[in-house]
């Protein structure tokens, strides 16, 4: 393999994802949920929406599960499928989703840790479903993507000057 | 891997700026950071210790503009070039569409920039990527130093070449970057690749938009 795989989701994936999450977001009493890809792209944000800058959020959710996964593997786990981050207002709830995206559940003293976590539970077997279909048609994807970038290079020549 | 999202119209690429400690990876980045325009880039993130070493990346999201009607946005990251952190080194590298290799050009450290690119071969090996074919330059740093090393002497050591075995590949290319200097040529009857590579002083910020500007391209070229 000369690199990583790309992939691609479109308008109907988010609307799923959204749906689910939106689900998610009034059964357990969190405030907002992210999707962040594990290379800590940010796939998705529902809920309220957050005060801080939400690329530098994702790549730091990504690089926080990926130590996590790597001390996992020091004392003997496969994985951690779930951190937790407790603060003494807002805490954090990161749950793996299809082994290639991370959901991130923001909430406050409206929520308890437990009922997030039951209904995480859930919500990341629905998107196991979307994510593992988008996945799977990569071939599509590629085929969409094909010419999208044709006449690129002079842009970029552009924006450098 | 890059990721493009259709519903929000985005496609987001990952870089990194990959070398030995000390060789100026941080300082291609904080370069970028000043020269670009707030309105195209965000915050940049230093997980750095108290000595201003990179303890585990530093993060700087670049928007390139919009092309095809999506906005096209680069994430750089540095890693940590010291020896011992090669496991929070190699989790950077995950997913990676990118690569550039900042050398340290002084003589004295030729030994750590050899490690170095040892080490990031071996950690896509790893991963199963292929250096050879993923989008991948060199920049030849700290130029203006007195005990730099000569380019050619730089180039036997960090950028051999590989063999070239796709026929369809098998043809000669010119480097833009160094005219009368080819990418891909045949010699001694074996077809033999380099990685583009630029000459840069980063504290200045000699090069360091040449180097970007080059792997930028090539990543997209990927894509399309």
């Amino acid at each position: 393999m000369a690199g990583a795989a790309s992939w691609s989701f479109n308008e109907n994936d988010f609307k799923q994802i959204q749906t689910h999450l939106l689900a998610f977001l009034r059964d357990s009493n969190a405030r907002c949920a992210l999707l962040v890809d594990r290379n800590g792209q940010l796939v998705a944000t529902v809920g309220e929406t957050p005060q801080f800058d939400p690329t530098a959020f994702a790549s730091l959710t990504a690089a926080d599960f990926s130590a996590n996964d790597q001390l996992a593997k020091m004392i003997g786990e496969a994985e951690f499928a779930s951190l937790v981050h407790q603060g003494e207002k807002e805490s954090m709830y990161l749950a793996d989703v299809a082994k290639r995206v991370i959901l991130v559940v923001l909430f406050d003293q409206r929520a308890t840790l437990g009922l997030v976590k039951l209904k995480a539970k859930s919500v990341v077997g629905e998107l196991n479903k979307v994510f593992e279909e988008m996945f799977n048609r990569v071939g599509t994807g590629q085929a969409q993507q094909k010419g999208l970038l044709e006449g690129a290079e002079d842009e970029i020549d552009k924006l450098f000057g | 891997m890059s990721m493009i999202n259709y519903a929000s119209r985005e496609i987001n690429c990952k870089l990194v700026y990959y070398g030995p400690g000390l060789g100026g990876k941080t300082t291609n980045l904080e370069h970028i950071y000043g020269k670009v325009s707030p309105n195209t880039r965000g915050k940049m993130i230093s997980l750095a210790t108290e000595t201003e070493r990179t303890l585990f990346f530093d993060f700087l999201p670049v928007d390139l503009g919009t092309i095809r009607g999506f906005k096209t946005r680069f994430h750089l990251y540095t890693v940590p070039g010291q020896v011992y952190y090669n496991a929070s080194r190699k989790l950077i590298l995950k997913g990676v569409d990118g690569i550039v290799f900042v050398a340290d050009s002084q003589i004295e450290r030729m030994e750590a920039n050899v490690e170095s690119m040892q080490n990031l071969y071996d950690n896509m090996a790893e991963y199963g990527y292929d250096l050879t074919r993923i989008p991948f330059a060199i920049q030849y740093n700290k130029r203006d130093l007195p005990n730099a090393a000569p380019i050619k002497d730089l180039q036997a050591s960090l950028n051999p070449g590989w063999p070239i075995e796709d026929a369809t590949r098998q043809k000669q290319t010119p480097d833009p970057a160094h005219p009368g200097e080819n990418l891909v040529d045949k010699i001694g009857g074996e077809w033999v690749g380099h990685a583009p590579y630029h000459e840069a002083v980063a504290v200045r910020g000699d090069g360091v938009f040449d180097t970007l500007k080059a792997v930028s391209k090539m990543v997209l070229k990927t894509l399309s």
